[in-house]
């Protein structure tokens, strides 16, 4: 028995894992998505009020690959994917790591209406792809894959789970409480469930909606309990884009937050995106979900503290 | 004053004038929203169970609890029962208060009990305790948490998963704060 027994006993979890990794490659190649790899080491992240990036000599490591990705789509690239590492400064609990692999995939000429039904043929060919049928277990919970899946909007969430409407929690300043605790633990059983329509100040880079700007086009899907992928029809007016950084990151400097330089070359070739949708899925949780898994470390190789 | 950063399993903290410790805590963030600890706290007092929410930043009041050094007995239907080694003073502990610290409870271990205005009102138990291995079950087929790995039974009737190689007889060192298996020990 090796010293480290227990890296040795996750051999099932890494080569499921493995498996399941290259199901979502074959997925976006078969659909004439090209896969891209962009730096993870950037100038300039993404000001957003809730996610730190992990500085890496004068400049930061990536949250997420959004920003490069755009300009590619900017440049002409229309279909692209990357599965890529992560990180984001003092995340780590039962499902998070500050350092994670995201799927990342963008569309153009979609909504995120379309994103959604990306969301279920993907998760329904990786189940396949490990001979799941189109009913998975998870943590004792069955949930059906059969499509479509129910697609409900933050506001009827509120009205159905909460005792506050979205309104009045956003007016007490409590939105994430009453979300972490009265809604996220119905949401994706005994189906997947997309949640969709989120207060327009939850979505620093998405495009509000034309008929009701108090919310923005951005989508959020769980499985049994999980938030698997987030994502938006993407903001292109750079004006409005530049005003939303610059409030963010008033936002971050008032935490006592690293300042970011504002992406400028990211705001110059934004004019130039065509309307697009685009989502980030965690691979890692998507691995959880098909190996039936409690927690984020029994499908990582290490975890941060056995390092 | 600690902080939420500070949260782990066995912190005492102090919630509306009485002593609470943290049975459990959770990492929590809603998307692209703000880190959350969820937490569920036992007050020392009553028993009672609480569930509440902190937000990442936010200050916890340190429960000031006095510490003394005192050795296990023996328990009845319901306490636990402790005796200071210098004054032969003895107290008990009601069941309901201990936790889970009668896992690693044996006969003579010395362990810290807190006191809260005089009242024994729980133990902290050593970090690392070192336990026998008094039954090792069978490895269970279908076992797909880890199939390099097994459950047994220590000396307190305590379950715990550990590496295949671990045999009845032997000493184990588990760490109190997770529960969780570290290394066998040489007697």
């Amino acid at each position: 028995m090796p010293t480290n027994w227990r890296l040795a006993s996750r051999r099932t979890a890494l080569a499921q894992r493995a498996a399941i990794v290259q199901a979502i490659r074959e997925f976006f190649v078969q659909r004439d998505y090209l896969e891209v790899e962009t730096p993870q080491r950037i100038p300039a992240p993404a000001p957003e009020s809730h996610i730190d990036a992990v500085p890496a000599d004068g400049w930061f490591l990536h949250t997420s690959p959004e920003l490069c990705m755009k300009r590619l789509l900017a440049a002409g690239y229309p279909r692209i994917f990357q599965i890529c590492h992560c990180w984001r400064k003092g995340e780590r609990g039962r499902y998070h790591f500050p350092e994670f692999t995201l799927l990342e995939w963008y569309s153009a000429g979609s909504n995120y209406h379309d994103l959604m039904s990306d969301c279920e043929a993907l998760v329904q060919h990786v189940a396949r792809a490990m001979g799941q049928g189109e009913e998975l277990v998870y943590q004792g919970q069955r949930i059906s894959l059969s499509t479509p899946w129910p697609r409900i909007s933050v506001r009827e969430a509120f009205s159905c789970y909460a005792r506050l409407s979205m309104a009045e929690a956003i007016e007490h300043d409590c939105f994430d409480e009453v979300m972490v605790r009265d809604i996220e633990p119905h949401l994706g059983v005994p189906s997947p469930t997309f949640l969709y329509d989120y207060p327009a100040q939850r979505g620093a880079l998405a495009r509000l909606r034309a008929d009701d700007p108090s919310v923005a086009e951005r989508v959020e899907l769980y499985i049994g309990g999980l938030e698997l992928a987030n994502g938006f029809s993407e903001l292109i007016d750079a004006g409005e884009q530049r005003a939303r950084f610059v409030q963010e990151e008033a936002y971050r400097r008032s935490l006592g937050r690293n300042p970011y330089p504002l992406p400028e070359n990211f705001l110059t070739e934004l004019p130039e995106m065509p309307p697009t949708a685009g989502i980030a899925l965690g691979v890692d949780r998507l691995v959880m979900l098909l190996v039936n898994a409690a927690t984020i470390d029994e499908v990582m190789a290490f975890t941060p503290e056995e390092l | 004053m600690y902080t939420v950063s500070d949260l782990r399993k066995g912190l005492t903290i102090v919630v509306d004038g009485e002593p609470y410790v943290v049975t459990s805590f959770e990492f929590v963030k809603p998307g692209k929203g703000q880190a959350l600890y969820r937490t569920r706290l036992r007050n020392m007092l009553s028993g009672v169970v609480i569930d509440k929410t902190y937000r990442s930043g936010e200050a916890l009041e340190s429960a000031s609890l006095e510490q003394r050094k005192m050795q296990y007995l023996y328990k009845d239907e319901h306490n636990y029962y402790f005796m200071d080694t210098a004054s032969y003073e003895q107290v008990g502990i009601a069941a309901e208060a201990m936790g889970d610290a009668p896992n690693y409870l044996i006969d003579n271990l010395m362990v810290d009990v807190l006191f809260f205005r005089g009242q024994a009102i729980g133990i902290n138990v050593p970090t690392f305790v070192n336990l026998h291995v008094t039954q090792s079950a069978p490895w269970a087929k279908g076992d797909t948490s880890g199939a390099d790995s097994k459950v047994v039974t220590v000396e307190t009737g305590y379950q715990i998963r550990v590496p295949p190689f671990v045999q009845e007889g032997d000493l184990i060192q588990i760490d109190t704060r997770t529960g969780t298996y570290i290394t066998r020990v040489k007697e």
